[in-house]
């Protein structure tokens, strides 16, 4: 979050009153600002340097301002006096304005080919007859120096440059040459630098090295000359001092080079708008004309203000409030967006003025809303929302083995799951290619290079860091490491782990196996081979030789227990002797691992919504409502129009008392004019058929609605949604408007009719096993896949290890249970007898 | 209760002097250990006023075991003065001697020795004066007599620093006779033998259970899943701690060039480097929203690159878990009402202080369902809050790439006198929940907030390495109460 700088009492003579410190932190909260620090230049100085350098710096009191990221406007005192002013009503929010010079010849820049292999974008603007003070001119600096920490990047998709336009003369040429071939005085320098020992010479800046690698590689840097010569600037690096702007400069050339159009144009318009201000013609700012390699010519700055019409209700029920349209009109231009009710419904115009970039969306809008409205006005309501709530299975077995783990004696420790490459690998014994961990690419220090990969390193470093306490330490800890797993999407997952370990004067090899033998009780996991658990010995090099062993569950391996190699010991600067067990907690989910509970997400989408998107051409369906979806059927049929019928019997439109777009919804869904046996039905019909192409401003049911930016020509090429509420100028539906609909709603009844009101369906998982190690599976999935049913869709499938170097295919379906079922499924995939061994159903779901 | 013999002695002796005496003398004249008689004061103290004993600490001088030595032998330099015969002797076998090295460098800036570098056979050591005056031994020898007060100060403290005396304390009793003072126990003991117990001393503590203990931030983790149960939230599976830059960032509406993307704040993984499976046709969707807008965007028109999702991270929020368990909801055939939470590991490649960590654990509450209103978000937080104990609340206005409207939670610290943030809350924007493929009308709201912060708050902890990692205090874990977090 950015935070601007200002001097309180130049602040509060441009407010035009004074606040206390705590009615002015008032003011910035309700705006969404925060006054993070009350200070002054000596006390920042003597803060970092000492207070003896401090004792010549100015003692004025400083307001620090946190401002939200995307707030370009609120970046310098200008900006945040208009935005306040106007939010408390003291002022309206002025109106920017692009003027061609008075000469009639507008400055120009000339976009050279060559730019487009370092920066290939530039957009200029110019301000005329500007009266700079010493505040005036910190302030401009200031200002450009926040874009460029913020908007900008750091220079590297946008740089500024500002020029005392009466040293220089147009046409300008932004062209890119070889660091050589550049060769100029920069600013604040006595003598001319090429670029090449320019770039050196910035190696030690403390300001400028961090913005040298944006162009340092490139082999033509970018570079601005005026019709003389003269160099404007080397941007991102450094202007010429030629050309430096000084408190005396009256008119000022701005250049912004960029590596993204649309930021450029953004960080122009900040700047041209928030110091136009001060113009001998306030807030209007003289164009520049940017010529493209091309020969195309665009003039900036852009200075765009943009309408969207949104309706009352929209935000009312957006943000839980009930206020008329003209008060959120009022609300709405408070926040410096000019508004008013446009007469029709409650549909409100809302100008975006080129400040606000950060309005992309009606939901920007309604929250400017609430702002003016007050959030903590906002009446605080509960959701009616129903749900059944459910633990993560996972997490409810780990919280339930926590508790019984320190019932028996052991203490719970918590360790951080990055750690280095060391912890997991040298120190206890391993090489770190053998780990499966993953890798961090930008590790800060040692301790971030990988994700660990087992718990025990962890429970060493507890230990040694509390050789003081009373001995045995008994310690355990469930948590997840990481592992390299290439068939998850990222090719990684976590792995719940559960670790214990036991530190005394003797090994205790005795307590970790009283341990798991305590654990296996609370897992219901009998002592027994086959289906119990048992272990037995195994090699492994932290382990001291003959005192480790494999721990195995119903056959499978789950993790290992035993003494711990003295030379692991003292890798971890530790003196006695330690026993441990680690093991996995995964396999004891049993019943309750459901495939659906996992952050897996389809990777093929089987249900299609329809996704309404600007440039799509064919005409869309009426979007439903959910409610008459589900109340009333299909209205296609006889019976669904019967319901209908009856709904209405005692009502007068679909919702509430007055007709809305839910009216017009459901009218457009009714294929024909419904008979004389539904007299409640006609009365309705013949009453919403009245209002005719008035239908379009009904006010919305349960939807929201913005115009797409530049409102539909014809009716023909009808935006996304058919409730168009301010698109359509038409005074009368068109006989071409009426067949599309027409076609439109037989295709719907066609559709509909096609597709049962609700389909059951299924999500299996079948596991197809193979006959022998040499089976080719490959082919087996080929021959699987290519079992096809209607209502039959394959998904993902993947190979699992079965044992000795044999591997099952398992592989997810979703069936529609009416037409397939499992046994037919099994029946055709053991078909191929020369693959197929068996198949069984690992996993069956409703969906 | 210490040997009856002790006490009738250490009573009797008492008895015949005048005034008191001194627990560690007596301990001396009888030859037994001083923690007898103190044992013996202990017991005698319980029988009522027999004895009175006062609690004195003295200072002095002792030598250390080196020092003892010295004192008897000579001082490490003299001994190697007397070691070397007129005719010398060579560096290596003076080396050899036990005092040799630091006697060597000493005696050399005593001037009482010189080296001969160029002597056939290696170094020889000579002696250069006649004879010495072993100073170090004498004091030392001084200090052993006891008469230590006559070392002055600074002397005191060189022999300190070389590790030859050391100041000692001693506690012992200045015992006296007491009002029913008595040579003889006898009585008492009858007593005793009447009365089986003897009363027990309630002020002194039991003996610890033996017992394990959980971790505080888990317990304090335990009540947080708690609440989120009561309140009817599912919990979302958030055991991925790897994802990919594209659930993470571009599914929540965050664009690439955003400066929580950068190397500085966001670890990025060099194996496995890039994620490979996406949701192709949500993907397109999300391209487009970023790139061109839509769903009534203008979006941020820039250039989306592929390249930049596929990158793989460490997850910076559980916010990419809710990305995913929403776009499933979203897959539904028909769209159901969910409330979601979760609560586990985030990382950050942050500079690290005494309050920041590179990882912690956020914990998130979600809600979907049709018509939500923010009055509804500001409801379900006063409602969470509320069973944290915290029910003065206010929200103030912010920006965050995924939510429109965002609200920083505050609440007000009675401690503080003042508002302090405690969460971050918001409504998801339409650019995100829209290409998901989720209903117009669904609305999801959702919060956040550290389960480190409150936690350190309340179990009044400063510096986040004494909670979380390896350099925990056990004893912290040991003595840290239950979590009543609405207490």
């Amino acid at each position: 979050m950015p935070t601007v700088g200002v001097k309180r009492d130049f602040l509060f003579k441009a407010l035009g009153r004074t606040y206390t410190d705590e009615e002015f932190d008032e003011l910035c909260f309700e705006f969404g600002l925060e006054l993070d620090e009350i200070t002054s230049e000596r006390e920042i100085i003597s803060k970092e340097q000492g207070d003896s350098k401090a004792s010549e710096a100015s003692d004025v009191i400083l307001y620090k301002i946190d401002v939200p990221a995307n707030r370009y406007d609120l970046l310098c005192l200008e900006g945040l006096v208009r935005g306040l002013q106007v939010f408390k009503n003291k002022l309206e929010a002025p109106r920017y304005r692009r003027l061609s010079p008075d000469s009639g010849e507008s400055q120009r820049l000339i976009i050279t080919k060559e730019t487009a292999a370092v920066r290939p974008h530039a957009v200029a603007a110019v301000l005329r007859n500007i009266t700079f003070t010493q505040e005036r001119y910190d302030s401009f600096i200031e200002l450009q120096e926040k874009l460029h920490q913020n908007i900008c990047r750091k220079r590297s998709l946008v740089a500024i440059g500002t020029h005392d336009l009466d040293t220089i003369s147009g046409p300008f040429t932004y062209t890119a040459k070889a660091p050589g071939d550049i060769c100029f005085r920069p600013l604040n320098q006595t003598k001319e630098y090429t670029a090449t020992q320019l770039m050196s010479l910035y190696k030690t800046d403390s300001h400028l090295r961090h913005y040298l690698p944006i162009i340092e590689d490139k082999p033509v840097y970018p570079v601005i000359y005026d019709s003389n010569g003269i160099v404007l600037s080397m941007p991102p690096i450094i202007n010429g001092d030629h050309s430096k702007i000084s408190l005396k400069t009256k008119n000022v050339f701005i250049e912004c080079t960029a590596t993204d159009l649309t930021k450029a144009k953004i960080v122009l318009d900040m700047i041209v708008t928030m110091f136009s201000e001060y113009c001998a013609q306030p807030f209007t700012v003289e164009q520049a004309e940017v010529v493209y390699p091309d020969g195309k010519t665009c003039i900036y700055p852009e200075l765009a203000y943009r309408k969207e019409k949104l309706s009352g209700e929209f935000i009312n029920k957006k943000v839980g409030i009930r206020e008329s349209t003209e008060r959120i009109a009022q609300l709405l231009t408070r926040m410096c967006l000019l508004s008013q009710p446009t007469g029709v419904g409650d549909e409100i115009e809302v100008e975006i003025p080129p400040t606000r970039p950060d309005v992309i969306h009606a939901c920007d809008i309604m929250e400017d809303a609430a702002i003016a409205y007050g959030f903590n006005n906002i009446t605080r309501t509960t959701p009616r929302t129903y749900t059944v709530a459910n633990q993560f299975p996972l997490n409810k077995l780990t919280e339930l083995l926590r508790q019984d783990l320190a019932a028996a004696g052991f203490t719970e420790a918590l360790n951080f799951a990055l750690c280095s490459q060391e912890d997991i690998a040298d120190k206890l014994g391993k090489k770190i290619s053998e780990t499966r961990a993953i890798h961090i690419s930008n590790p800060k220090t040692a301790e971030f290079q990988v994700a660990r990969t087992t718990l025990l390193p962890g429970l060493l470093k507890t230990i040694a860091a509390n050789r003081k306490m009373p001995l045995p330490l008994k310690l355990f800890e469930i948590s997840d490491v990481v592992l390299k797993d290439e068939s998850k999407d990222v090719g990684a997952r976590n792995s719940r782990r559960f670790c214990a370990i036991y530190y005394n004067k003797t090994p205790g090899f005795e307590v970790i196996h009283g341990l798991l033998d305590r654990t296996m009780q609370l897992l219901e996991v009998k002592a027994a081979r086959g289906e119990g658990y048992h272990i037995q010995a195994a090699d492994d090099s932290t382990f001291f030789p003959g005192r480790c062993a494999e721990i195995f569950v119903r056959g499978t391996s789950v993790g290992r227990l035993g003494v711990l190699h003295p030379d692991v010991i003292g890798r971890f600067e530790l003196t006695m002797p330690c026993s441990a067990l680690e093991m996995d907690l995964e396999p004891f989910l049993g019943h309750t691992a459901e495939i659906l509970l996992t952050h897996d997400v389809p990777m093929q989408e089987t249900f299609k919504h329809p996704f309404p998107a600007l440039s799509q051409s064919q005409p869309a369906l009426p979007s439903r409502l959910p409610s008459t979806k589900t109340v009333l059927g299909d209205l296609s049929s006889h019976a669904g129009l019967k319901a209908l019928n009856d709904f209405l019997a005692d009502r007068s439109y679909i919702e509430g008392f007055t007709v809305s777009q839910a009216d017009a919804a459901v009218f457009d869904a009714i294929p024909s004019p419904p008979s004389q046996a539904f007299c409640h039905l006609r009365r309705w019909y013949s009453h919403i058929k009245s209002f005719h192409t008035e239908r379009a401003r009904f006010p919305s049911a349960r939807s929201q609605f913005v115009l797409p930016p530049t409102p539909p020509a014809s009716p023909n090429n009808n935006s996304e949604d058919d409730i168009d509420l301010f698109g359509s100028d038409d005074d009368e539906e068109s006989s071409e408007a009426a067949r599309i609909r027409e076609q439109r709603l037989s295709e719907y009844a066609a559709k509909k009719s096609k597709k049962p009101a609700l389909v059951a369906k299924s999500s299996i998982l079948l596991d197809v096993k193979p006959w022998d190690d040499e089976t080719d599976m490959a082919k087996m999935e080929e021959c699987v896949r290519s079992v096809a049913m209607e209502g039959l869709l394959w998904g993902q499938s993947k190979l699992v290890p079965v044992g000795y170097g044999i591997k099952k295919l398992q592989i997810g379906c979703v069936v529609e249970d009416d037409k397939v079922g499992t046994d037919l499924l099994e029946e055709a995939i053991t078909g191929f007898e020369e693959y197929v061994q068996s198949v069984d159903v690992a996993a069956f779901n409703k969906i | 209760m210490a040997d009856t013999g002790v006490v009738e002695t250490l009573l009797q002796r008492i008895e015949k002097v005048d005034g008191g005496a001194d627990s560690q003398e007596v301990a001396a004249s009888l030859g037994v250990d001083h923690q007898v008689i103190v044992g013996a004061v202990k017991s005698l103290q319980t029988l009522g006023d027999v004895i009175s004993a006062e609690l004195r600490s003295s200072k002095h001088w002792e030598l250390t075991e080196e020092g003892t030595e010295i004192a008897e032998q000579g001082s490490h330099e003299a001994r190697v003065f007397n070691s070397i015969p007129l005719e010398g002797l060579p560096q290596a076998e003076l080396m050899k001697l036990s005092f040799g090295k630091i006697g060597f460098s000493k005696a050399m800036s005593n001037k009482w020795i010189r080296v001969d570098k160029s002597h056939d056979g290696g170094p020889r050591i000579f002696r250069t004066v006649e004879s010495i005056h072993d100073q170090v031994r004498e004091k030392l020898l001084l200090a052993k007599r006891g008469d230590a007060a006559r070392l002055d100060e600074k002397e005191k403290n060189e022999l300190k620093k070389r590790k030859l005396l050391a100041e000692v304390t001693v506690k012992s009793y200045w015992i006296t006779k007491g009002n029913s003072f008595s040579t003889t126990v006898t009585k008492q003991e009858t007593e005793r033998t009447r009365r089986p117990f003897k009363p027990y001393n309630f002020e002194a503590m039991g003996v610890a259970p033996d017992c394990g203990h959980l971790h505080p931030l888990m317990k304090v983790r335990t009540q947080f899943r708690q609440i989120f149960l009561e309140m009817g939230f599912s919990e979302m599976p958030t055991n991925n701690f790897i994802e990919s830059s594209f659930w993470n960032f571009d599914s929540l509406f965050q664009p690439q060039q955003h400066p929580a993307r950068d190397q500085h704040d966001t670890f990025f993984l060099s194996d496995p480097s890039l994620a490979h499976h996406f949701p192709m046709d949500y993907l397109e969707r999300v391209k487009k929203v970023h790139s061109e807008g839509g769903y009534g965007s203008q979006g941020y028109k820039y250039d989306w690159k592929m390249e930049e999702a596929q990158k793989n991270i460490l997850r910076t929020h559980t916010t990419a878990v809710s990305a995913r368990m929403l776009y499933k909801l979203a897959q539904q055939e028909k769209f159901t009402p969910v409330k979601y939470f979760s609560i586990d590991r985030v990382f950050r490649n942050e500079t690290l202080d005494a309050t920041h960590l590179a990882e912690f654990h956020q914990i998130e509450g979600v809600v979907a369902d049709y018509g939500l209103t923010l009055g509804d978000l500001m409801g379900v937080l006063h409602q969470f809050f509320t069973k944290l104990g915290i029910t003065k609340l206010r929200f103030k206005p912010a920006y965050n790439p995924y939510t429109e409207p965002s609200m920083e939670v505050f609440s007000y610290h009675e401690g503080l006198k003042k508002w302090v943030e405690v969460g971050n809350s918001g409504v998801f924007r339409p650019e995100m929940l829209l290409p998901m493929g989720l209903p117009e009308d669904v609305s999801v709201i959702a919060w956040g907030l550290s389960l480190e912060r409150p936690t350190m708050i309340k179990y009044g902890i400063n510096n986040i390495r004494e909670l979380v990692g390896h350099k925990v205090n056990l004893q912290m874990v040991y003595d840290s109460p239950i979590c009543r977090l609405d207490s």
